[in-house]
């Protein structure tokens, strides 16, 4: 962003100043994440950056509070990875089967009510969680699937769905629908046509909202809190346990493994992105 | 027969108006069929148990279903004076199947709520009862009478009577700091115990400041990334999506690391003299937590929204503006900001709905003067295990949420949410 050599002295300082507070924001938005990546690897209990690692002295690094994460004494974090993944699995299965169908119905130029039906399958990401948990945890004491797996899932896809149904709607906006009807035309039944023709098609939108739906339920806190039994316990409820009670190294170390996973699951949506900007035709 | 009246018909018939309108309901159908199941689902596990919620607030048949004698002979009872036999023995039987099912003490229990002193006059009534004291041939009246004096003061058999009907707002008014006084009519709770109002106030007042401290951080970025060139945005745009995807509660705890007495921002104002490094500021556990934290991690929702508009926004305007003779603020104030309006609703109404019903964020950071009104909610449905209370708070929250989200509705429509 070059400024043109005439620009004014007032223009020039404003300018600077403006990429300035940009800079500035950048910062606060991004920096956060990266305090925690140092202080999981701190060799001592405190959450300060002690001498020694101001220093860059290698004594005052260590693996031990990932290892205390894998290996620890009455390790919580073993369960609830695992409790995490299988709810996420399946909520984001769960998600995207119930939200591209939906998505396909509400894409057809024929879809009656379409606004008030588009605004109910919205709703549980506006309605505030809180209200979303209280509902939910009413639903499912009465089905006695509350402190179940099969509830949290439940709740999971609840909160998964829109992020589907927005993703997929949107790809299909882009659809050519006469390659559908050409399928037909030469004797493909509906499902086939839907899984040769259709999902191929619409498979990006489709994955990045399956990623909503699992980072939606891998992050989900405040629904679990009121479900979960002890056996049911996630990362996200051990997480808001220990920083509840006491901030200890560990939740650092699994906090940095979040991160990771956070960076891996954003590069593959914005690939996905772009590949299927690309199938839509649409150029940037 | 002319041609203009004859129908067209199809191969088989069947006039082409009534063939298309035939197969367009089809189609209907299909396209109903795909959303059913997931419609279905979400109105018996989400819409419903919200209608549950709503009767669960203004429930009240507990003591209805108690004293069913009681309530009906109360019918004819004006309230004024005490009332005549009829009602003593009506609540007599009652009171004694109550006994028999164990179930006088959640009598006292809610009584005690609409009026103190009910507790003790139950219990009191009750082993009268349980050792059979009462005699059922004389005047019921007269021996319940005997048992405690309040059972003699008509205000709680007023309070009784009030409890008759089924349903009931008390919650909704509780959750305003009101209730219902003795002769029925609505009262504030007195000054110093009106928590509710503070909290309502105060759940107002940061998502308010947090969405205005959004819009001033992230407009600016919002214009940089939608007008650099594209090699340079891609990477910037990482330090927005960044953070949209990684877990809320990392992003929380790192904010409580860098907040803390000893942590970097506060070693920060040491180092450059801005306060003593004996007296180093509290800045968690208060609404500067609060405001600083919701900020960073809602932050992405007001850029996103922005940035999708203002990348529709030819940068020949902003030329011709200043060809014409603006200066850049004028050509900027005049041109820009008014087509980015749209972006500004949808990221301003986005933040402040998320903002509105926050929980995680302000319970860890917050303190107690940094809670809102869902943190409120969860202390009720997880200790007091008042739900209804609960629900109702639930629903007043709801009520407003979808008042600001009709808005955002008519002025940007929900189709038009992008995500990333």
């Amino acid at each position: 962003m070059a400024l043109p050599k005439y620009t004014e002295t007032r223009y020039r300082v404003w300018h600077y100043s403006y990429l300035f507070i940009c800079a500035c924001v950048f910062i606060f938005l991004i920096a956060p994440l990266f305090v925690i990546f140092p202080l999981s690897f701190n060799a001592e209990e405190f959450l300060v950056f002690s001498e020694g690692m101001k220093n860059l002295d290698p004594d005052a690094f260590s693996l031990r509070w990932y290892k205390d994460m894998i290996y620890g004494t009455k390790n919580p974090w073993g369960l609830a990875a695992k409790n995490s993944f299988i709810i996420a699995i399946f909520a984001t299965i769960g998600s995207i089967i119930l939200g591209t169908l939906a998505a396909l119905g509400l894409s057809s130029r024929y879809m009656p009510y379409k606004g008030i039906i588009m605004a109910t399958l919205i709703s549980p990401m506006i309605v505030p969680l809180i209200i979303s948990g209280v509902a939910i945890f009413f639903f499912m004491a009465k089905a006695g699937l509350a402190a179940t797996h099969t509830g949290i899932v439940l709740a999971h896809i609840i909160l998964g769905t829109p992020f589907v149904v927005i993703t997929v709607t949107a790809t299909l906006t882009g659809f050519d629908h006469s390659v559908t009807r050409a399928a037909s035309s030469l004797g493909s039944n509906p499902v086939n046509t839907f899984m040769k023709i259709t999902l191929p098609l619409i498979l990006p939108g489709v994955i990045s909202g399956g990623l909503f739906a699992f980072v939606t339920s891998f992050d989900e806190v405040v629904v679990v809190l009121f479900l979960a039994g002890l056996e049911n316990t996630t990362i996200p409820i051990q997480m808001w346990t220990g920083l509840r009670e006491q901030l200890s190294p560990t939740i650092l170390a699994v906090a940095t493994c979040l991160i990771i996973l956070s960076t891996l699951i954003l590069v593959s949506a914005e690939l996905l992105r772009r590949r299927s900007e690309r199938l839509r035709g649409i150029n940037r | 027969m002319s041609s203009e009246t004859q129908q067209i018909l199809t191969t088989d018939g069947i006039p082409l108006s009534v063939s298309l309108k035939k197969a367009e309901r089809k189609n209907k159908i299909k396209a109903f069929l795909l959303v059913v199941p997931l419609l279905l689902f979400l109105i018996i596990t989400y819409i419903l148990p919200i209608g549950d919620m709503f009767m669960r607030s203004i429930d009240d048949k507990m003591v209805t279903n108690m004293l069913p004698k009681t309530f009906s002979a109360m019918e004819k009872w004006d309230g004024k004076e005490m009332p005549p036999e009829d009602v003593f023995v009506g609540f007599y039987y009652d009171f004694k199947i109550l006994v028999e099912n164990k179930e006088h003490g959640k009598l006292a229990q809610r009584l005690n709520k609409e009026k103190n002193g009910f507790n003790s006059i139950i219990k009191k009534l009750f082993r009268q009862v349980q050792r059979n004291k009462i005699d059922e041939g004389q005047s019921i009246k007269e021996q319940i009478m005997k048992v405690h004096k309040r059972w003699r003061n008509v205000e709680y058999w007023q309070a009784i009577k009030r409890t008759a009907p089924p349903y009931t707002t008390a919650k909704y008014l509780k959750g305003m700091d009101m209730y219902y006084g003795p002769d029925g009519s609505i009262k504030q709770v007195s000054e110093d115990r009106r928590i509710h109002r503070i909290l309502w106030l105060r759940t107002l007042e940061i998502a308010f400041f947090v969405t205005l401290f959004s819009f001033l951080m992230g407009y600016p970025i919002a214009h940089l990334l939608a007008t650099l060139p594209m090699k340079y945005s891609n990477l910037l745009m990482i330090c927005v999506l960044l953070p949209f995807w990684t877990s809320l509660l990392v992003r929380t705890a790192s904010w409580m690391i860098l907040l803390q007495q000893q942590g970097i921002v506060n070693d920060f104002f040491v180092m450059i003299g801005l306060v003593a490094d004996d007296n180093r500021p509290e800045m968690m556990y208060n609404k500067v937590g609060t405001y600083v934290a919701m900020t960073q991690i809602l932050l992405p929702f007001m850029v996103l929204p922005l940035y999708s508009v203002m990348k529709t926004i030819s940068p020949s305007l902003m030329r011709a503006g200043k060809s014409l003779g603006g200066t850049p603020f004028v050509a900027f104030w005049k041109i820009y900001f008014p087509l980015t309006i749209p972006g500004i609703g949808a990221g301003c109404l986005l933040v402040f709905i998320l903002a509105i019903g926050y929980y995680i964020t302000p319970a860890l950071v917050g303190g107690a003067s940094g809670t809102l009104i869902s943190n409120q909610i969860a202390y009720h449905m997880k200790t007091t295990l008042d739900w209804s209370f609960a629900s109702a708070m639930g629903l007043m929250l709801l009520t407003g949420v979808l008042v600001v989200y009709w808005i955002y509705n008519k002025l940007v429509g929900v189709d038009n949410i992008k995500l990333g």
